[in-house]
């Protein structure tokens, strides 16, 4: 399968992607992430304003088969979060990278990003992951 | 079906075909199953409840019981009314050991007088073999057939419009809970059974392991023009709670009894010396103390599996959730738990504790969806 991976973003091993923005980042899921969890049922986001440190859970996502946590790729501020997602959950599977992102970060620790990987790093990961 | 070892799941003869159609596959309780296709769990739930969704059940077991106290042996291993039944009748049941909990749920199908054939669930197919030996073995021929047995499971409201072109059975008048032996469909021979496991009005179709395949095209071709899909665990799971219909290893083991999982329906006290009747007399006679509660979350939350239940009027852990899921049709999170029985009334309130959350839980009695 040839996975859905946009090379002007940041990857965890966990499944999470950021977008840079200055000291801004904007947190999702990946595709890949999402064709695992199957249909998004159910999405549970921090408060606006909550401290984030670096690998806490932040979030989950619910799908109809599990539920899975997210954890924060960065320490910061969550300073905006996407609510929509509360009551329309979907748009995690449709459009993950678009709609579906989930807060958006300001960093504490912009060196944070240096442990992230590039979408190359991410998808030689994913090939050394499949089944 | 190739015996199994401790590292590889078996596979059913389905196996090839679920990986033409790009399912996502998972080892269940030993058995490498298609979880989903690729159309998801909530589509292939909706094409179930709206037109036909299609299951391998070839893990299932199959076990015949032959000659002339066929019936008598059938009867002491379960709870139901085995005298009941009359050929081409079958009945939903449960076996239980001496403590009344339930060694596993069952369809008895009469086939002739003298032969019957029990369906059980995969992961217990040893176990109730063994069960059914050790217990009436010397009272009749008992021959384990699971491994030379097809079932498919072509479910929904359009099941009948599109298996009558395959098969010249009489489908129309074949009602539910009753089954026509030595038919032939898409040219095989075939069993055609009116059971599932979905709420829907549907058919099982049982067939020799070899045409299971070719049976499973046939179908999939015949329902495919009206939406119908092939449909994994995932929805299964979904549409079998919303029917409020049990599943072993999560609602029912062997420390539960029939008269606790509100299957007091299937136990005929009158029907014979069954394993488990006075253990379950004793348990009628003294009341129960717990009781399988259906509830819909009236909070965000989906329950799951192994989560707490809680007393909201003290705080105290009452119980574990059993089932819990989405309920795509209802449009609520469900589930089921095992409670006090004063907590298991319709309208009584629940804390079920969500990982850490503790969201409030509404009881309800009978099934969370109609057809």
């Amino acid at each position: 399968m040839s996975e859905n991976v946009p090379n002007d973003l940041l990857y965890t091993e966990d499944h999470e992607w950021v977008r840079q923005d200055g000291n801004l980042v904007t947190i999702g899921i990946t595709q890949f992430a999402v064709d695992q969890l199957g249909d998004v049922t159910q999405v549970d986001l921090p408060s606006e304003g909550e401290v984030l440190k670096i690998h806490d859970v932040f979030a989950s996502v619910e799908s109809v088969k599990a539920v899975s946590d997210i954890y924060a790729p960065v320490s910061g501020k969550v300073v905006k979060v996407n609510s929509p997602l509360l009551d329309s959950p979907e748009y995690v599977n449709e459009e993950p990278y678009d709609g579906g992102w989930m807060a958006q970060v300001e960093m504490s620790s912009p060196g944070d990003l240096k442990g992230l990987m590039t979408s190359a790093a991410y998808e030689e990961f994913l090939k050394d992951h499949e089944d | 079906m190739n015996a199994s070892s401790a590292t590889e799941p078996r596979t059913t003869p389905l196996c090839q075909a679920h990986r033409r159609l790009d399912a996502k596959m998972i080892d269940f309780g030993g058995w490498l199953m298609p979880v989903n296709y690729p159309a998801g769990i909530l589509e292939e739930h909706k094409a179930t409840r709206t037109a036909v969704g299609m299951f391998d059940v070839c893990h299932m077991g199959e076990v015949h019981f032959r000659g002339a106290r066929a019936a008598e042996a059938v009867q002491r291993l379960v709870t139901n009314h085995v005298g009941k039944l009359y050929d081409g009748r079958a009945m939903y049941t449960v076996a239980c050991n001496p403590k009344g909990g339930i060694v596993d749920d069952l369809i008895v199908y009469r086939v002739k007088p003298d032969h019957f054939l029990i369906v059980v669930n995969a992961a217990n197919i040893a176990k109730d073999y063994g069960h059914f030996v050790q217990q009436v073995g010397a009272w009749c021929e008992i021959r384990n057939a699971s491994d030379e047995t097809g079932l498919i499971s072509f479910q929904g409201p359009k099941a009948q419009a599109c298996l009558a072109p395959l098969t010249r059975a009489p489908l129309a008048t074949l009602k539910p809970f009753h089954f026509l032996p030595e038919v032939e469909v898409a040219g095989r021979p075939a069993w055609i059974a009116r059971t599932g496991y979905t709420g829907e009005d549907g058919f099982e179709i049982f067939c020799a392991a070899p045409d299971a395949e070719p049976l499973w095209q046939a179908l999939l071709d015949a329902c495919a023009g009206v939406g119908g899909r092939p449909v994994g665990l995932g929805a299964r799971d979904t549409l079998r709670l919303e029917a409020r219909l049990s599943l072993y290893g999560n609602d029912l083991n062997d420390e539960t009894t029939p008269l606790e999982a509100g299957l007091g329906w299937v136990v005929k006290f009158e029907a014979g010396d069954f394993i488990g009747r006075e253990a379950l007399m004793r348990q009628r006679d003294a009341g129960l103390a717990r009781k399988l509660a259906g509830f819909v979350m009236l909070g965000r939350g989906i329950a799951r599996h192994g989560y707490p239940i809680h007393d909201p009027s003290t705080g105290a852990k009452v119980g574990d959730v059993t089932s819990g899921t989405v309920g795509p049709t209802v449009g609520k999170n469900i589930g089921l738990g095992y409670v006090p029985t004063a907590l298991a009334r319709a309208g009584a309130r629940l804390l079920i504790d969500c990982r850490g959350k503790q969201t409030e839980a509404e009881v309800v009695e009978g099934p969370f969806y109609r057809r």
